[in-house]
């Protein structure tokens, strides 16, 4: 496979509701800026770029069937290639990897992945009953649809197995929402504090509203190009960011779509299949796992999530990966909910399986310099969601995934103060970062891991 | 005391408008004024009636009509699943149904939803759980009466349980809930 590197990115404002332009002006304010980003004109990014994924999850949400192509269209990039992905959440994870496809087998040499949603054309309550018609309609959704329970039965599992507190949950919102402080395109960002979490209304117990990320409409994009398209863009007048950044792993999974009909597997059977190649080779994890399985945890459970395990797994293998918190500089992760950032730590290898809840409030995953107004045990080691994440910044499903590129891009290009007007969100000397993408109650995950060369 | 409402709650309806403000003259100066323009938003309907098919998981929804609960089994490996499916994972085989309406059930999570969907906003609060049963291999979503959905409490967790029917039957998987069993 050819390398691939991710060159430019835009977001457009993320917000509530974007009456003010239809998904196809709001795709082109990311889009454009992307371009702009790499010092081109439109007609010359036009003439070079060789085709393009979109991402959107609903068809509901814009009432708009084939919607990809009206993208298409509205860029001017017809008649070249294009396909429409989905998978729920992961949509845009998904979006990325497929863009990195067309380059990596030499179908394309540039190609650009964007995505959008529009979920403000329903009230609240008809956008959650959407995006729960993404349950099985005849076993799940009947019983009362609703995502927000879906996951705070999962957590509910993780604190009776585990021991993870509320409080532990509310760390991560605390710490992505003080985060989105200092990104402009967030939809959201206040200073709040554990308490303000717990009194905020009870959503789906023990989810509060401040636990669970918010409905949105924005776009984002990607531009993803090969040596080839490099030196061609390059040769157009294309300025671009050295040190360039590198697409070095890639990973997916996947698990079944009714949360119950998880299996609950055995110990051997976790160290076999599952089991980082990290807590393979560690006797005093293995014990711990032993310990776990023999007080009753089964894998996965509802508890974890074994797509992102795999995921992950599968990515850190790609990019030479053996110590993902120490190997990696920052993760965006699909914060939906402040429960289910605690369940990926321990899907992507950041701590052990039941470990995620003191792992949330030990501070590693917190960025130095800022001030969350919580005492924390332990140094930033792997700053997770420094954008703000899904929770402050929105999820308009479809761009989701790619805002997450975006900012990875910007991390490792370290331009984070020329897009965000202000360098505390900037990682330090960022090398290597990994976003990751999560639909459903974990039908389909992705993990891309982005590498700064040289 | 507890916290009042400062906002009044949003709805889609409103007045119909027979045409709307713009520039009388259609000159250079009052096209380009058109970009300075509120974005016009109307309201689109959309219903539809599927009839959808519950195929080979039919006898697990006949089943509850008669107030028993099915479960899936491979007859080679025994791997029983509580949802139906007709044909296991891992063998490819075709299933049988099993009775496990009088198997030994527990709650294994569950959460009470304070909101949720429009189509259930009515029934808030209410209890999801996910049950898991004695010798079966996977869990069960379902509704759980009984419980104070003011009090949730993570001992729930692990209360025995058994199932209840609706004399009406819906046709839908909450025909069955289930209730902390007496005794």
């Amino acid at each position: 496979m050819r390398p691939v590197y991710a060159i430019s990115g835009g977001v457009s404002k993320f917000a509530k509701a974007r009456p003010d332009k239809t998904f196809q002006a709001i795709i082109k304010e990311a889009y454009d800026y992307a371009i702009a980003d790499i010092g081109l004109d439109f007609p010359t990014f036009t003439k070079i770029v060789d085709g393009s994924v979109a991402s959107y999850f609903s068809d509901h949400f814009s009432r708009q069937l084939m919607a990809g192509i009206m993208a298409q269209d509205y860029l001017g990039l017809c008649p070249k290639p294009s396909h429409r992905v989905e998978g729920g959440g992961a949509t845009g994870g998904l979006c990325f990897q497929e863009a990195w496809k067309s380059i990596a087998s030499g179908h394309m040499d540039v190609c650009v992945a964007y995505g959008f949603e529009t979920m403000s054309h329903v009230e609240t309550w008809k956008g959650n009953e959407f995006i729960a018609l993404a349950s099985d309609v005849s076993f799940d959704y009947p019983v009362g649809g609703f995502y927000s329970g879906y996951y705070a039965m999962m957590v509910t599992r993780h604190m009776k197995e585990f021991g993870t507190t509320v409080e532990q949950m509310a760390h991560v919102s605390v710490k992505n929402y003080i985060n989105a402080f200092h990104n402009p395109y967030a939809q959201k960002s206040q200073r709040i504090s554990i308490k303000d979490v717990r009194n905020a209304p009870m959503v789906a117990w023990p989810l509060t509203r401040l636990d669970i990320c918010v409905m949105s409409d924005g776009a984002a994009a990607t531009i993803l190009c090969s040596e080839d398209g490099l030196r061609k863009l390059e040769a157009a007048g294309a300025k671009v960011t050295r040190p360039l950044v590198k697409v070095t792993g890639i990973g997916r999974g996947t698990d079944m779509m009714r949360m119950a009909d998880r299996p609950h597997v055995d110990y051997d059977f976790f160290m076999e299949n599952y089991a980082t190649e990290q807590e393979k080779s560690s006797d005093e994890t293995k014990a711990y796992y032993k310990k776990l399985w023999e007080h009753g945890t089964r894998y996965p459970g509802v508890h974890s999530f074994r797509a992102g395990r795999t995921a992950g797994n599968m990515a850190w293998k790609h990019a030479g990966i053996s110590d993902p918190l120490h190997e990696l500089d920052f993760v965006e992760l699909h914060d939906a909910y402040t429960s289910s950032e605690i369940q990926t730590y321990e899907d992507l290898g950041l701590c052990r399986y039941g470990e995620g809840g003191p792992f949330a409030e030990s501070g590693k995953a917190f960025l130095p310099n800022i001030d969350y107004g919580l005492k924390l045990k332990d140094k930033p080691v792997c700053a997770v969601n420094p954008s703000g994440g899904l929770i402050a910044c929105g999820h308009p499903v479809g761009a989701t995934g790619l805002m997450q590129a975006v900012f990875a891009v910007w991390q490792l290009q370290e331009t984070i103060k020329a897009h965000f007007r202000d360098d505390q969100l900037q990682v330090k000397d960022a090398k290597r970062g990994a976003i990751h993408s999560h639909a459903g109650t974990g039908t389909y995950v992705t993990v891309s891991v982005l590498e700064r060369e040289g | 005391m507890a916290k009042l409402p400062s906002q009044r709650e949003e709805t889609l309806g409103g007045f119909v408008v027979h045409g709307v403000p713009f520039p009388v003259g259609t000159d250079e100066e009052s096209l380009e004024f058109l970009k300075k323009m509120a974005p016009i938003q109307i309201e689109q309907e959309y219903r539809i009636t599927y009839l959808h098919s519950y195929g080979q998981d039919s006898p697990w929804f006949a089943a509850l009509t008669n107030k028993r609960l099915l479960a899936s089994r491979d007859p080679a490996s025994g791997y029983t699943t509580a949802n139906p499916r007709g044909h296991d994972i891992y063998s490819g085989n075709e299933t049988k149904w099993i009775d496990i309406t009088d198997v030994p059930a527990h709650v294994h999570a569950f959460t009470v939803c304070y909101f949720g969907s429009q189509e259930f906003l009515p029934e808030c609060p209410f209890v999801l759980a996910l049950i898991e049963f004695d010798g079966v291999n996977t869990l069960l979503l379902t509704r759980l009466m009984g419980v104070d959905p003011d009090a949730p409490s993570l001992d729930w967790i692990g209360i025995d349980v058994s199932p209840r029917f609706l004399r009406n039957s819906k046709l839908k998987p909450t025909d069955v809930y289930f209730v902390p069993k007496s005794g």
